[in-house]
């Protein structure tokens, strides 16, 4: 009873900030919680005319489901996405990492300081800006690659249109373009190095490089591991945009990823119902793929996540 | 031991050029990619495809340039993405700020499952058609309000600016205010967010930066030109339309493709130059703002 009327003490006096709260849980609640809702329309023939709760269910409840795994794309698409997922983590996840040791040994501020500066830039270059550049650099008859293998007089490969380069460009041109600005968290752990374990480590003979990997490299381990998480956990998620724009005929087969798939079944065939199925599914995998990470990185150490 | 110093003197020497030989490589890989598209922009686009800009412009011309500024749609684009970067910039921190600060408060009930609300969104969602459906059923398919009001609410940023108010307002402050009678709001406004100008100002150009960049919105939502961002006209002129000009043939086709990759160039640049000018200018604040995201991660 006691705690009872705490509670409501404690509700009183917050008002106001229930009131702060309020415009982003309105929000919150219509664009993001009523959605959730709408997954229902996986379970359902879903019919523009009847609405979300009119429409009739799915006769059997899984209908929308199965005829996407029986489909010949399913197999594709989902191996598309966790390939690209798991180059992208490998490539993209280390790179970082050892950006952030190497600035963290120039010495000289400066340099160091442009030197960051110009790495970061690439990071605010928008998704289509850097598709666009893509095809530009790649453009075999007058991009930039086209130029380079000029310069050896050989007939330069035209990458945009190769299914098999596809996974690399999206890999290596996200490294290019992130990696900077991914490092700087990991500088952020390495300023709290204390200066005394360098001075130990110079009396005792280490030489930079053993600095780097004795001293630096145990310290960001911790950050390293909740990025790493927070990867490992967002396997099924493949962004929608930069694949969408490299997407074209010719590398296809490569390239449909769930999410773009999602889109054309669903907003361009206008199959609401199964599109949806197969975006709860990837959802509902992603979300307990996330638990699964967290779990096991929990019970290995003591740097979960939630 | 003066001879061991001597040794190991060097060896670090050999660590500063292979350290200093990387840095120059990848500022070599990051920077020349870049230094092409602008001298490509001011070349002839004839030399362009012979291969021969490589170091500086040649045959220069602005015909990229004035070819792009004389499309009205590049124009609207323009004024479009300015108008949803404003707006959308002032909504994000009119939602996500005051919100952040109720949530930063030990003392609100319910603090715990709130908090979760919010979060959850971060790992879960309704996905693409029941938020597509969502947004028609609430009116605001095709409109302006689409690209500003809807999505405007950001977990991130909410816990980034969460840890900020923890750790930097001290809880003193709020207990002398209450003492003297300050209630909730008053405090909010006229103490917490005067003392929050590093926050406000990350979250406003991180806000900004995406509202900028974004095209994903307008792609599914958009169906107006008129109403169309900068970003959703540059697909088309850079993505879309790769193509159009190599299905005719001749003297006139191969013109065309190549003023269309020089109007490509140019559109790079018009599109970056200004985000890439001011950028320096305001490292320090994205900086900050990392490493307040970082304390919490």
């Amino acid at each position: 009873m006691t705690s009872l009327r705490r509670a409501g003490k404690q509700i009183r006096n917050g008002l106001g900030l229930y009131l702060l709260l309020l415009p982003s849980l309105i929000l919150l609640i219509i664009f993001s919680y009523k959605p959730m809702y709408g997954v229902i329309i996986a379970f359902k023939d879903y019919k523009n005319a009847l609405g979300i709760m009119g429409s009739p269910w799915s006769e059997p409840l899984f209908k929308n489901f199965t005829r996407f795994f029986n489909s010949f794309q399913s197999g594709t698409t989902i191996r598309n996405t966790i390939l690209l997922s798991l180059y992208s983590m490998a490539v993209g996840f280390p790179m970082p990492i050892i950006l952030a040791l190497l600035i963290n040994q120039i010495s000289a501020p400066r340099f160091r300081k442009g030197f960051q500066t110009v790495l970061y830039l690439p990071h605010f270059i928008s998704t289509v800006v850097m598709v666009g550049l893509l095809l530009i650099w790649l453009s075999p008859s007058r991009g930039l690659i086209g130029t380079l293998f000029g310069l050896f007089h050989l007939e330069a490969p035209n990458l945009m249109a190769s299914a098999s380069a596809f996974p690399s460009i999206y890999v290596w041109s996200d490294v290019w373009q992130h990696m900077g600005w991914d490092s700087i968290i990991f500088l952020a752990a390495l300023s709290s190095v204390d200066p005394s374990l360098y001075e130990a480590a110079t009396v005792d003979g280490a030489t930079r490089f053993q600095k780097m990997i004795y001293i630096d490299l145990p310290l960001i381990l911790p950050t390293a591991a909740i990025m790493l998480i927070l990867r490992a956990g967002n396997l099924m998620n493949v962004g929608f945009e930069k694949v969408f724009l490299m997407q074209n005929d010719l590398n296809m087969q490569t390239s449909e990823i769930i999410a773009t798939y999602v889109y054309k079944i669903g907003l361009r065939s206008s199959q609401y119902s199964v599109s949806t199925a197969v975006n709860l599914f990837n959802n509902v995998t992603n979300f307990l793929l996330l638990v699964l990470v967290n779990g096991v990185t929990r019970k290995l150490g003591d740097t979960g996540l939630f | 031991m003066h001879r061991r110093k001597v040794r190991r003197q060097g060896r670090d020497v050999v660590f500063d050029i292979i350290l200093y030989t990387i840095c120059a490589l990848l500022l070599l890989i990051i920077l020349y990619p870049l230094y092409f598209i602008i001298i490509a922009s001011f070349s002839d686009p004839s030399a362009v495809a012979s291969g021969s800009v490589f170091l500086y412009p040649v045959g220069f011309t602005l015909d990229g340039y004035t070819a792009l500024l004389q499309q009205p749609q590049v124009w609207v684009g323009y004024r479009n993405t300015i108008a949803y970067t404003l707006v959308g910039t002032l909504i994000g921190l009119a939602v996500n700020i005051p919100a952040a600060y109720a949530l930063s408060r030990r003392d609100l009930f319910g603090r715990r499952f709130l908090m979760g609300l919010f979060v959850f969104t971060m790992f879960f969602n309704g996905g693409l058609i029941p938020t597509f459906l969502t947004v028609q059923e609430a009116g605001l398919y095709n409109s302006f309000w689409v690209m500003v009001l809807p999505f405007a609410v950001s977990a991130y940023n909410i816990i980034v600016a969460r840890t900020f108010f923890e750790t930097s307002l001290p809880r003193e402050l709020l207990e002398a205010a209450q003492i003297d009678g300050c209630g909730n709001l008053r405090f909010f406004f006229t103490m917490a967010l005067p003392l929050s100008k590093a926050i406000l100002s990350v979250i406003a150009l991180w806000t900004a930066v995406g509202q900028w960049n974004s095209y994903f919105n307008a792609l599914i939502y958009l169906r107006s030109e008129n109403l169309y961002p900068l970003q959703l006209i540059m697909r088309n002129i850079l993505i879309t339309n790769q193509n159009f000009a190599a299905q005719g043939t001749g003297e006139a086709a191969m013109i065309a493709m190549r003023r269309a990759s020089l109007v490509r160039y140019s559109m790079i640049i018009v599109s970056t130059v200004p985000i890439m000018c001011v950028y320096p200018f305001i490292q320090k604040y994205f900086d900050q703002g990392v490493m307040i995201g970082a304390v919490k991660g």
